[in-house]
Formats: structure tokens, C-alpha cells, sequence
């Protein structure tokens, strides 16, 4: 499966499709305060979600070299954790390019954007506490342990704390539901691109992810063979 | 083989240059309309290609070397 060629090509016919039908799509006006950047919703949003889908692959594998420890476990878990925070952190770049033309600055202590902060960090302490280990086998153990940590960290700083407060994002009043998916914020139209879009995100983090657990393997058995 | 494909990419490439060139004679093209945001789809489009086959290209290269062992 993971050897597999069909479901890359799919990742880029999916991005392909939304960086095309993404700007053509009709789009809803509104009140027109939003105009056409809106769109950013095909291109940020994605990120979060692809960070959540990769972080929790990451998380999964950490249970299972827990449960059963492998130097494969322990390469997928800290791959996917690595993409799933560069996803992060482009989100918080792309929402800072955003939040620059839409709320004035590029950083307004928006609860959701200090939590997305937060949880980033915690990431981030993941690989120091990673990198600061040089046995292997504690290195991999700790590590695993930590990200179970670290994973049930995203839900109060990304979930729920910024729901208790009023927020700029779209479901900050406390009451609104999800942000993403609220039919509030998007129209049909919007639609047909934006799942495809999360897909073909999520499916490129996946690939990078592999390629890189298959890098880290590779670096392993040849450390064995010396 | 990888020279095959830089110049199907090329003449790809060429090909839409074409096409742009002769929707943008009657006047307002489809470049030129919307305040151009196509061109900045075509620059999106154009970085994401090129990432694809570079991923392609890294795939490529660990899949040799795990055949090696």
C-alpha cells in the first residue's frame, strides 16, 4: 500500500484540481469583506487538517511501538510528528498572511492563534527532547511516551480553549459548532473543493512522511552493516 | 528518460504559452481578467508541479537504494 503509486498520483490530481478549480470556483460575496480571500480556505484550513490526520498516524504509531517496540514504529512516529508540525507551522505562516489583510496584524493574540502557538511548541519540545538522547532504544521509548503527551495537548489548545473566548476565527462565539465544517462558512461550491483539497494535502504529508521513515531505515541499516 | 520528460515539459510549457498568447490577442485574455489572479494560479500551479517531481525524484532515488541491500 504505502509502496503503492496510485495514491501519489491521486495526491497530485487532487492539488491539481484545487489549484485550478480554487481560483475558479464561484465563491459567496456576503457583506464583500472577505472578497476573494476567502480562497484561503482551500489552502490554509487544509493545513490544520492535514496536521491533525498526521499528527494522530503519529501518535498511533507511538502506541504501537509501545505496545510492540520496532525500530519501524519509532521512525513512522517521529516522521509523521515532523510533517505534521511543518504542516502546522505553514498553517500559522498562511494565517499570518491572512490575518494581516483581515484583522489588521499579522498576530492579534486570537485565542486560536495562541493555541495553535502553544501546540507547536509542544511539538517543537518533542524533537529537542528527541535530539537530547543518545541512547536509542530510551531516545524511542520517552519520545513515544512524550507524543501521547504532546497529542492530547492539540485538543484543549486547538479545540476547546478557543471556543470558551470570543475569537476572530469563524466559530468564536462559544456556540457556532466547527469552524471547518459549519455550513455557516461554506457554500456548496465550496465544497467540491475544499474535501478534495484537505485529501490532497493530507495524502502529500503522508508521502513526505514515508519518504522520510524509509530515509531514516535506510541511515539505520547502514549504521548496522558498519 | 528524465531528458524525455524535461522536454515534454517543455513543449508542455510552450504549448500553454500559446494558448495564452492567442486568448489574450481579442484584448482582455484570461490572464488579464480579474484583476489577473490566474497569473497568480499559473505561478501556484507551476511551484506545485515542480514539487510533485521532485518528491517523485527523491522517491525514486530511496527506492534504488533499499533494491541495493
Amino acid at each position: 500500500m504505502i509502496r503503492q503509486r496510485w495514491w501519489k498520483i491521486l495526491s497530485f490530481l487532487l492539488l491539481l484540481y484545487t489549484c485550478i478549480y480554487g481560483f475558479y470556483v464561484k465563491v459567496p460575496r456576503l457583506d464583500d469583506r472577505m472578497q476573494e480571500s476567502i480562497r484561503n480556505f482551500f489552502f490554509h484550513v487544509p493545513m490544520w487538517f492535514g496536521m491533525m490526520i498526521l499528527l494522530f498516524v503519529s501518535v498511533w504509531y507511538s502506541v504501537k511501538y509501545l505496545r510492540n517496540p520496532t525500530i519501524q514504529n519509532d521512525a513512522n512516529a517521529a516522521a509523521f510528528a515532523a510533517t505534521g508540525t511543518v504542516f502546522g507551522m505553514l498553517g500559522l505562516f498562511t494565517g499570518a498572511i491572512w490575518a494581516n489583510y483581515q484583522w489588521g496584524s499579522p498576530w492579534s493574540g486570537d485565542p486560536k492563534q495562541n493555541g495553535a502557538a502553544i501546540a507547536m511548541l509542544i511539538y517543537l519540545a518533542y524533537f529537542v527532547l528527541r535530539g537530547s538522547i543518545t541512547d536509542d532504544v530510551k531516545k524511542a521509548r520517552i519520545g513515544a511516551v512524550y507524543n501521547v503527551f504532546a497529542f492530547f495537548m492539540l485538543f484543549p489548545t486547538l479545540w476547546i480553549l478557543p471556543r470558551l473566548t470570543e475569537s476572530l476565527h469563524p466559530g468564536g462565539q462559544g456556540s457556532e459548532g466547527n469552524p471547518g465544517i459549519n455550513g455557516k462558512d461554506m457554500d456548496t461550491h465550496m465544497r467540491t473543493v475544499f474535501y478534495p483539497a484537505v485529501l490532497g494535502w493530507t495524502l502529500l504529508g503522508v508521502w513526505i512522511s514515508t519518504i522520510k521513515t524509509r530515509y531514516t531505515l535506510l541511515a539505520y541499516k547502514k549504521l548496522m552493516h558498519e | 528518460m528524465n531528458k524525455l520528460k524535461i522536454i515534454a515539459l517543455l513543449l508542455l510549457n510552450s504549448f500553454l504559452c500559446i494558448i495564452v498568447k492567442a486568448q489574450e490577442k481579442g484584448g482582455e485574455g484570461l490572464m488579464r481578467s480579474n484583476g489577473k489572479i490566474f497569473v497568480v494560479m499559473a505561478v501556484v500551479v507551476t511551484i506545485l508541479i515542480g514539487l510533485f517531481i521532485y518528491l517523485a525524484t527523491v522517491d525514486r532515488k530511496i527506492t534504488k537504494l533499499e533494491q541495493e541491500k
